[in-house]
């Protein structure tokens, strides 16, 4: 494919929803209200691990003003997973919406609804429950370790797919992948490199708190305005979790505050439905600030280890790598995230000999779930750290050992194949790739060798730089499907109807700039809806960086087909050959310079002659997954008194093929970078010996603000994926992945102490150097 | 119950209250929902209001301390027909990707701008210290202050002129 003249495509065109978000007056879910509506609160576990014995609400119904309170008892008891998938998921089925065991501190354990927000909190606490408190296993080191507590011991725990899952020894999956030979390989490197690496659970933390309004329509039907990046997936389980058809499901995402992932899972949805259900009335149920941080989602810790090997020459040909993954409480997205450990690092190296192996585990800690990044952010802290300390042996600089061993763009992948999500993988051969582009760029434009040549600093205060390469992936292959409806209005402008799910990251802005790309139209000629399960086709919704590529290929395509109909009417218009038509500029054109305006094209197609609806409805499905890639280069500052870090400069170099709008890709890459020095430097989570969370609160689990911004760079390398929509990939995940692994390699350089074990706070920084003497 | 007299963006009215109400729950219970719910202890800054000129988080203040005086909120600023600049500002740099905290932050960026025309990104960088994001890291939001002073300050000055 050539790449063609853009007239909207590539252009930095303001969003489409900015005027209602910058003067306040966008919809949330938070802003809907009900006539009559009532309030819904959970109460939670107490202890990470026990059964209820009794559960007795009658003093809390008996509180003026409560409406309900629902138990296990008033639930169907079915295994659901909520990790929000394409059916059938790769997730367990391990999930009741209450059940008579709780599994972490901060588990589900009954629902109160009343009149307000206040008398619901009051009654939460007259619920009077008896635990039998069983033992936790809260580190997941131990959580595979024979006689190790169970967390899950109920028989219908189930996978409904055939992937490996066993939890009578809290296994929730396993990925075991090769190509080549592995040992063999590494026995004979010149030179190797074998160490363990820790990445820590964290926190999405979008601003707006999970919400869920639900309430029964004239007709009966269940409507559930929600905070979800996956409308189709909530209405699918929400049938499933309450055993009523899809049919009398509708559910609708206004505007949202941010998800990074958070809102894939499905974490509030069931819980108002069943309100709703029992009382016949409308439910909101807005989580606080500290069962978001408890009780919704969190990054996969992971413990990782690496063996890497290369020749004399730096050409690496042994890469083995294990991941020892904790997905807390319930098993969401354990096999996905763990695999992408592997995809989004072996991918990039043209190494003949590469193993990829993993166990997921239960523990009695928060569930976590997908979170941008999911598994690449996991992968690179040790595959950078390797390339790190293998460049030292071979007294190479790392970029140029990366430049040698990186695959090329075309190369056949054959690692895909044995890395797929538990399903067939895409095509093995990689289109558009230029990691080796960005790695010059960022490296020239940070200054990358003089800065790495200067002498180790000797005083209080040393300089250290550090860098890593990173690519994710753009949808999942032959799973993601995307679909979009485009209809002609009177006046030349159109209606796209689309299941892709904005959740503030500018899809709606993006998918009407393709739209309006192949229209030949202005971006503010398209009217975007998005997403509402009774009115926009089905899209699997927003993760795995699937919509600028997968639902934009939906649209280009209905744009498309659109297209052909406009020029069916200009030609019967224009009375011309219909093979001699053309679109341009937003006007049907024939031979001898004739023309009719989109506007005549609509007004004539509704109300002028064989009047008929110029509209179009077209699907995408996804059989590769083009990665985007980057180079992060970091400067840090250590205070080895104090082992704080300050970073002085941070340079990426992105490729993204066509940045469809490049102020939002912009935003993108920098809002995923600074998540990931946040993520690296300050963020943890801090839990009590028996599993209780201790710093549920912006007060102690800090996330960046304003005043913690560096200075950044940003730098767009220009490629062309032949089979994205204009050329473009996607954009959102991958450089939340740099930060945390160059630090750790800045560190090294900056003090000689490799740092292996995240977050870089200052007490574990300060505790690194006492421990290797240098302060 | 109890009744507090508050001035939200100009005019003056009289609601009905208790005493554990905070500021912001009655502003959105009365409809003024561009002040948003993010962590209800003070820490984020998306419930961001202006109280006699001084921005606060509304969260934390009581109805009653807020009796008597003056309020703004964004439904103030500009609406959809007629957008303020700050609100220009914030939507031609790419500041605003979600929007929740873009009513805090551009009420924060009122009010520094209200006693400085000419910040330093220093003083950008204090001014909005209080307004968590975590969708744009910041660096377009500091674009779009900067902007919104050379607007205001270019706005300004052939009024002054005129006059």
């Amino acid at each position: 494919m050539k790449k063609q003249r853009l007239k909207e495509v590539s252009k930095g065109v303001r969003k489409v929803d900015a005027l209602g978000l910058a003067t306040g007056r966008a919809l949330y879910t938070d802003d809907y209200a009900e006539p009559g509506m009532l309030h819904g609160k959970i109460l939670r576990s107490p202890y990470a691990n026990a059964r209820i014995t009794s559960i007795r609400t009658a003093k809390a119904r008996a509180l003026r003003g409560v409406e309900a309170v629902l138990t296990w008892r008033d639930l169907p008891r079915i295994p659901v997973t909520t990790a929000g998938q394409g059916y059938p998921e790769p997730s367990p089925y391990d999930k009741f919406i209450l059940d008579k065991r709780v599994r972490f501190v901060g588990d589900e354990v009954a629902i109160v609804v009343a009149r307000t927000e206040r008398i619901a909190q009051k009654a939460l606490e007259l619920i009077e429950v008896d635990y039998e408190e069983l033992e936790p296993v809260l580190d997941v080191r131990k959580a595979l370790k024979k006689g190790a507590p169970l967390v899950h011991d109920e028989k219908e725990c189930k996978v409904i797919i055939p992937i490996p899952y066993e939890p009578e020894r809290n296994l929730v999956a396993r990925v075991d992948a090769s190509i080549g030979n592995v040992d063999k390989a590494y026995r004979a490197c010149e030179h190797k490199v074998s160490g363990e690496f820790e990445n820590h659970m964290s926190a999405h933390s979008a601003i707006e708190p999970h919400c869920s309004l639900s309430y029964l329509d004239p007709n009966g039907r269940l409507i559930i305005i929600s905070t979800t990046q996956v409308p189709y997936h909530v209405r699918r389980i929400v049938a499933l979790a309450m055993d009523i058809p899809v049919k009398k499901i509708r559910v609708i995402k206004p505007r949202l505050g941010g998800g990074f992932g958070g809102k894939q899972d499905i974490v509030l949805e069931p819980y108002v439905a069943a309100a709703t259900l029992k009382t016949g009335k409308p439910v909101k149920i807005r989580m606080t600030r500290e069962e978001v941080f408890v009780s919704s989602r969190t990054r996969h810790g992971m413990v990782t280890k690496i063996r890497m090997g290369a020749d004399k020459a730096g050409n690496i040909k042994a890469i083995d790598l294990y991941a020892l993954s904790n997905t807390g409480a319930y098993g969401n997205h354990g096999l996905t995230v763990a695999c992408n450990v592997g995809m989004r690092t072996l991918v990039m190296f043209a190494c003949p000999n590469m193993r990829f192996t993993s166990d997921v585990a239960y523990t009695n800690l928060p569930n976590a779930g997908a979170y941008r990044g999911y598994g690449g952010t996991q992968g690179i802290l040790p595959t950078s750290g390797a390339i790190d300390i293998l460049a030292e042996k071979l007294k190479m600089d790392p970029v140029d050992l990366l430049l040698k061993n990186i695959i090329k763009p075309g190369a056949e992948v054959p690692i895909l194949n044995e890395l797929g999500e538990g399903a067939t993988t895409g095509s093995p051969r990689i289109g558009s790739f230029e990691l080796a582009a960005c790695l010059k760029t960022g490296a020239k434009a940070f200054g990358w060798k003089a800065k790495r040549r200067r002498p180790r600093d000797t005083g209080r205060f040393r300089r250290g730089v550090g860098m890593a390469p990173m690519i994710q992936g753009s949808s999942i292959p032959f799973i993601d499907m995307a679909s979009a409806f485009i209809k002609m209005n009177d006046d030349g402008s159109f209606n796209l109807q689309m299941g892709a799910t904005d959740i503030g990251q500018g899809s709606d802005t993006v998918l009407a700039q393709i739209a309006a790309e192949a229209l030949t139209v202005k971006t503010s000629d398209i009217i975007v809806y998005s997403s509402d399960t009774d009115l926009t086709p089905f899209d699997v919704g927003a993760y795995a960086s699937s919509t600028t590529y997968l639902s934009g290929r939906a649209v280009k395509k209905t744009a498309e087909k659109v297209k052909e109909l406009i020029l069916d009417v200009g030609a019967e218009m224009l009375k011309a050959d219909r093979n001699r038509v053309r679109l341009e500029d937003g006007k049907v054109l024939a031979p001898g310079a004739r023309s009719v305006s989109l506007q005549q094209v609509g007004t004539y197609s509704l109300y002028e002659k064989n009047q008929f609806q110029i509209a179009a409805c077209e699907s995408s499905f996804s059989e590769e997954s083009p990665p985007p890639t980057a180079a992060h280069f970091v400067e840090i500052e250590m205070d080895v008194l104090t082992g704080k870090i300050r970073v002085l400069k941070y340079v990426q170099a992105v490729e993204c093929g066509t940045p469809v709008n490049p102020v939002l890709a912009k935003g993108q890459v920098i809002g995923a970078l600074v998540n990931g020095l946040s993520y690296a430097l300050v963020e943890q989570y801090i839990f009590g010996p028996k599993g209780r969370l201790l710093n549920p609160n912006y007060d102690y689990f800090k996330i960046f603000c304003s005043r913690d911004i560096p200075d950044i760079t940003t730098i767009f390398v220009p490629s062309y994926e032949d089979t994205g929509p204009f050329g473009a990939k996607s954009v959102g995940e991958v450089c939340i992945n740099g930060p945390m692994p160059s630090i750790a390699n800045a560190i090294y350089n900056a003090v000689g102490v490799r740092m292996r074990c995240a977050p870089f706070t200052p007490n574990r920084v300060l505790e690194a150097l006492r421990k290797n003497g240098v302060t | 119950m109890m009744q507090v007299e508050l001035t939200i963006n100009g005019i003056r009215k009289t609601f009905e209250t208790q005493p554990s109400e905070t500021l912001l729950e009655l502003l959105r219970r009365n409809g003024y929902t561009s002040v948003k719910f993010g962590c209800g202890e003070g820490a984020c800054g998306a419930c961001t209001v202006i109280l006699n000129g001084h921005p606060v988080n509304s969260c934390l203040v009581l109805t009653g301390l807020a009796d008597g005086k003056s309020v703004e909120t964004l439904e103030g600023l500009g609406d959809q027909h007629k957008p303020h600049l700050l609100q220009e500002a914030f939507m031609e740099t790419g500041a605003i990707q979600c929007g929740f905290c873009t009513p805090g932050m551009i009420l924060a960026t009122k009010a520094l701008l209200d006693g400085n025309s000419r910040p330093s990104d220093e003083d950008i960088r204090r001014a909005l210290d209080g307004n968590l994001c975590r969708c744009t890291g910041y660096e377009q939001i500091f674009d779009a202050v900067k902007a919104a002073a050379r607007r205001l300050r270019a706005a300004k000055k052939p009024k002054a002129s005129s006059k």
